[in-house]
């Protein structure tokens, strides 16, 4: 049933999934790297010709649907629209470039690793996808499992505990999420799992106001959203790097993109009615994020609240359900998959070379690797949102987006940009600038290959922020849809 | 000519790639050529431009590049505006600036090569975000420029990285400057919600009619932005820090262009400001209250870059009274004016400190005047510019300031009269500690001394002249002049007009004024700040002031430390022993059964999957049974 390969979503859940499973039979750390990065670069070119073939023209080329499970109406149904597409350039091309900044690192059982990396890939591209509610959860769930065991197999030395919580964590949102799926598919969506058969459904008013916590917590906690973030700072920091970047490049994505994808279409009263919280919660765990990164002597768990302070923004922006905030959310979760997997990129850098990410250990790198420091300093600009870098361009919007539902929730919001600029800055300072010691004395420039790698983030992130005009197109169809369903409830 | 102004900032930019990618290959004087030849590039468009502008006819033109921001509602072009004003400030930009790129050829010759071209490519970045912010037709352009030139003046304060008081200089200057870059953004927001775009002519279109509530509070917002960019109270804190930064760096960031960012802006508003009085007092008291603040902190400063930047604050805040009691275009014209004896000042005190050796400190200097001739006869000529000299730049410009003052509310004239004097004194003194009396430093330095190349005494030279003759276009009627800077302006900034049938006896007064004025100052000063009694420490009231207000200190004590305490406490009881303790208490009850609980920390990770495949089924044996029911 799955024989055709004559349209982009089957190819692009195809070709990651199986060069995953023959990964696992492969028998030298080389050849898994090597095949796995083909298998990478392979998918961002078939995301790429998807770009190519878009428009109306190119429906057919953009969209499938199998029957899958009959009894209970569910089909395997995926589509290609523009926030689909440009969450699935985001994956494809956030494997390879972390496949290449990672080449240098060593794994026991190797071709396991790169195995269950594929896998995630492909669950990933599932869940930007899916237009069928119990495919959307069976990819959700292939996402993750391969990255527990990515977590806890490879992760650092409190590895257990972190993925513990973070398991724990996500299984309670996993389940919340199916009971909702399962509500809606007996009670409003004429038991089919079709993704247009939930919008058509409309739950009653009351049963939304729980249906929508369900399917809010779930996503809350993926995202993550203050106070459901705890188990972040710990996977982050214990995950294996290249694990890391998954999850906050792309895997965070999944949070924000299912709350556009479903939770604002199917409860659009009940958004109404909790917007205020939901932004309330956001833009409190902002401000928190940033002051908490503000004293972290980790690099990693530095990134990681200034993570969780930039998602805060992007789940208000959201919930302010207006144009501007929209496509500012659209734009901001490529541009910030881009930057936070260049933050890691270098935090790996000075890890491998230095063994430590201790901020209180290093400093003056500046003198001894320029070329590090230079970009660092370009992704940390573009970390603070800087204009002309990608950054700006979502920022603008969702603050935009912010003042119009509110211009308090703005006011408070926008402290987190200068906060941003004083961890940031600090950050910058106190491992690249200063006169340096004996550890960072013995820093070795990056080699060329590093240096291509964090070349071609940068230029991504100077043309998105200086010429935005092809995201935004990109997503505006589906900006539009998602709006016309809110305000029309 | 004017459709080619994209080229302007264009050429600075290339000069940054350029020298930015090839600083490890580049020769220093190729670096050096590249850096100054882009601007001077630059400048002579620039005049080209000027020139065409100036033609009768003339009227403002938008340039659209790209389609920058567009979305359904609002649309935000990359586009620049080439009118009288903006044309002006592309001329100070790109002359004072290609006179400060020559003088750092020679001032920052010691540096090794890859600094020396990170030097220059920071320099050509700033040139080119500085040409943005005054290009842009809409105020997110400007806001690029605005943002921008923070990131250099931020990268070349802390171009001598090593030092950490530096770096902590530069963080704050960009902190600083954030805080009032969030006013500014939320006034955009507001414009953009308000008017439905940013460009210049629709808001100023629009503005008539919207409510003078909202214009407020959107000028207000907008002022807060200026504080930051242009160190008026309460933000101004960063700037005399800032000073960390190469000597050329000062002059042209933090005197010349940069700092005078928010002039610009408001000038460039005056549409919106005028249709806002209470904000217009806003300005108003906020820049004399600066110029008088930094004014009495400038008299007991020892270091002469100090002086310097006080100076700036104090000047910046005239050119904020000007534009608060309506006279744009003589707030516009002393950023002008000062432009040329700030920079001049800047650019003669880094030839003393390049003669002496790396010594700021005026009470170890003394006596300079014969040793370093043509330095000292610039620096004179920049004293008695800022002070007031008459007929020089800065007495004409000072003078309108203070007339327009005079005509909006005789309190401010006053207390802007009493800055111009402590202008005047701390200036002498400065001249004085520094180039008369004798030698008070080591004999090294004395043997040591020497007068700067001509890189360096050129720059001085030619601003020296502008410093004299830069005024006489805007010189008074009474004095036979005419004013020809207004008459240029006017079709893009509003020009003030009064009718006061005794103002050409006003002017015979304020030159009465000065002169007997200046005269006293100069006398008492010599007398009082005596140059060899000083004995190193201050007392009393002079402490305070030698202490600045003590306000970084109440800065940090208000703001820094509670910030950090209120960190540290989420961080330890909130986040640590608050939400993560319930949340692992939650796991453990999760795991009731002691045995899963070995089972999954002990990395069976398997066993999570198996409770996940589990429950999974449990919900679709649910989902068959309600089905069935």
């Amino acid at each position: 049933m799955f024989a055709a390969f004559d349209n982009f979503p089957a190819l692009l859940i195809w070709l990651p999934l199986v060069t995953g499973i023959i990964c696992f039979f492969l028998k030298t750390e080389a050849a898994a790297k090597k095949w796995s990065l083909l298998s990478s670069v392979l998918t961002l070119g078939v995301v790429g010709a998807s770009l190519y073939f878009s428009g109306e023209k190119y429906s057919l080329l953009n969209q499938v649907s199998y029957i899958w499970l009959k009894g209970i109406n569910s089909s395997f149904a995926l589509i290609l629209d523009g926030m689909s597409k440009m969450l699935c350039l985001l994956t494809a091309l956030a494997f390879p470039v972390i496949f290449t900044a990672t080449w240098k690192h060593q794994y026991k059982r190797a071709n396991v690793f790169y195995g269950l990396m594929l896998l995630s890939q492909c669950g990933l591209l599932g869940v930007f996808m899916a237009a069928d509610a119990l495919v959307f959860y069976f990819f959700w769930e292939l996402a993750l499992i391969p990255v527990y065991f990515l977590a806890s197999q490879w992760g650092g030395e409190r590895r257990i505990q972190a993925t513990f919580k973070f398991f724990i964590y996500t299984f309670i949102g996993s389940l919340l999420m199916l009971v909702g799926i399962l509500y809606l598919y007996l009670n409003a969506s004429g038991e089919s799992f079709s993704l247009a058969s939930f919008y058509n459904s409309r739950a009653n008013p009351a049963d939304q106001k729980w249906l929508f916590w369900l399917f809010f917590i779930a996503f809350a906690i993926k995202m993550p959203i203050f106070p459901f973030h705890t188990w972040q700072p710990d996977a982050y920091e214990q995950s294996p790097t290249a694990v890391t970047m998954v999850l906050s490049g792309v895997m965070v994505k999944m949070g924000v993109y299912a709350v556009i994808r479903w939770l604002l279409p199917l409860f659009p009263e009940a958004v109404h009615k909790f917007d205020n919280i939901v932004i309330g919660l956001s833009v409190v765990g902002m401000i928190y994020a940033s002051c908490i990164a503000m004293v972290q002597d980790d690099l990693k768990r530095l990134v990681a609240y200034s993570s969780i302070a930039h998602i805060g923004l992007m789940c208000a922006a959201i919930f302010a359900n207006n144009q501007s905030g929209m496509q500012g959310v659209m734009i901001q979760m490529f541009n910030h998959g881009i930057n936070i997997i260049g933050l890691w990129i270098i935090v790996e850098l000075i890890e491998r070379k230095l063994g430590t990410r201790k901020i209180s250990e290093l400093g003056g790198i500046a003198n001894f690797a320029p070329a590090l420091s230079i970009l660092l300093v370009i992704v940390a600009l573009a970390n603070l949102a800087l204009p002309l870098t990608n950054a700006f361009i979502g920022e603008f919007l969702m603050f935009n987006g912010l003042y119009q539902f509110n211009v308090w929730y703005a006011v408070v919001a926008g402290l987190s940009i200068i906060l941003a600029a004083v961890y940031t800055l600090n950050m910058v300072k106190n491992v690249f600038y200063g006169s340096g010691n004996s550890l960072t004395a013995g820093i070795r420039d990056i080699s060329l290959n590093e240096k291509i790698i964090l070349s071609v983030i940068v230029v991504l992130i100077f043309a998105a922020g200086v010429f935005p005009k092809p995201f935004l197109d990109l997503t505006q169809d589906t900006t539009n849809m998602i709006l016309n369903r809110i305000i029309d409830k | 000519m004017s459709k080619l102004v994209y080229l302007v900032p264009l050429f600075p930019l290339i000069g940054f790639l350029i020298n930015g990618l090839g600083r490890k290959t580049l020769s220093k004087s190729l670096v050096g050529m590249i850096g100054s030849g882009t601007v001077l590039a630059s400048f002579i468009l620039s005049l080209l431009i000027f020139f065409e502008v100036k033609a009768p006819g003339f009227t403002a033109q938008t340039i659209s590049l790209f389609e920058f921001i567009k979305t359904k509602t609002f649309d935000i072009p990359f586009a620049f505006q080439v009118d009288q004003l903006s044309v002006l400030f592309l001329l100070i930009i790109t002359g004072v600036g290609f006179l400060i790129h020559v003088y750092s050829i020679s001032y920052m010759h010691d540096e090794e090569a890859p600094h020396f071209a990170r030097y220059f490519a920071y320099l050509n970045l700033f040139v080119f975000s500085m040409l943005l912010l005054v290009l842009g037709s809409n105020y997110v352009i400007m806001f690029i420029g605005w943002e921008g030139v923070g990131l250099c003046s931020y990268l070349l304060i802390g171009y001598w990285f090593k030092n950490n008081d530096y770096n902590n200089a530069a963080k704050k200057a960009f902190v600083m400057n954030r805080i009032g870059d969030l006013g500014f953004l939320l006034a955009v927001f507001w414009m953009i919600n308000q008017f439905g775009s940013v460009t210049f002519s629709d808001v100023f279109a629009k503005a008539p009619t919207t409510s003078t509530a909202v214009l407020t509070g959107i000028t207000l917002l907008l002022f807060v932005g200026a504080t930051g960019k242009s160190a008026q109270i309460p933000l101004y804190t960063w700037l005399p820090d800032a000073m960390a930064g190469p000597t050329p760096v000062s002059a042209l960031i933090h005197a010349a262009t940069m700092v005078t960012g928010g002039v610009y802006m408001i000038a460039r508003s005056h549409v919106l400001y005028s249709l806002a009085p209470v904000s217009m007092e806003v300005v108003a008291i906020v820049g004399l209250a600066t110029a008088l603040l930094a004014a009495t902190i400038a008299l007991y400063q020892n270091d002469i870059k100090k002086v310097l930047a006080y100076s700036t604050v104090s000047q910046l805040g005239f050119m904020f009274l000007a534009l608060g009691v309506g006279a744009f275009t003589s707030g516009v014209f002393h950023v002008m004016t000062h432009a040329f004896f700030k920079a001049l000042l800047f650019l003669g005190a880094g030839s003393v400190i390049h003669a002496m050796g790396g010594e700021q400190d005026i009470t170890k200097m003394g006596g300079l005047s014969k040793k370093i001739r043509i330095t000292f006869l610039t620096f004179l000529i920049g004293v008695l510019a800022i002070s007031g000299f008459p007929f020089s730049s800065g007495f004409i410009s000072k003078d309108e300031i203070l007339l327009a003052a005079y005509h909006h509310n005789k309190l401010y004239f006053w207390l802007g009269t009493i800055g111009a004097i402590m202008t005047a004194v701390y200036m002498f003194r400065l001249l004085f500690l520094t180039f008369f009396g004798s030698f008070r430093g080591t004999h090294e330095q004395e043997h040591h001394l020497h007068e700067s190349p001509p890189a360096m005494t050129m720059p001085l030279i030619v601003l020296a002249v502008l410093s004299v003759v830069g005024g006489l276009v805007q010189l008074p009627h009474a004095f036979g002049g005419h004013a020809y800077f207004n008459e240029f302006l006017a079709p893009a900034v509003k020009v003030e007009e009064h009718t006061d049938p005794n103002l050409a006896l006003k002017e015979y007064y304020i030159l009465g004024g000065t002169i007997v004025g200046l005269l006293i100052i100069y006398l008492a000063t010599r007398k009082f700040f005596a140059v060899d009694k000083f004995n190193g420490e201050y007392s009393g009231f002079k402490k305070i002031l030698a202490n600045k207000w003590y306000v970084d200190e109440i800065y940090d004590a208000i703001i820094n430390k509670p910030l950090r305490a209120l960190s540290v406490f989420l961080n330890i009881v909130v986040e640590r022993s608050g939400i993560d303790r319930i949340v692992n208490g939650v796991g453990r009850l999760v795991n009731y059964s002691g045995r899963q609980l070995r089972l999954l920390q002990s990395g069976q990770v398997g066993a999570y999957i198996l409770l996940m495949v589990v429950a999974t089924l449990v919900f679709f044996i649910i989902q068959l049974f309600w089905k069935s029911v």
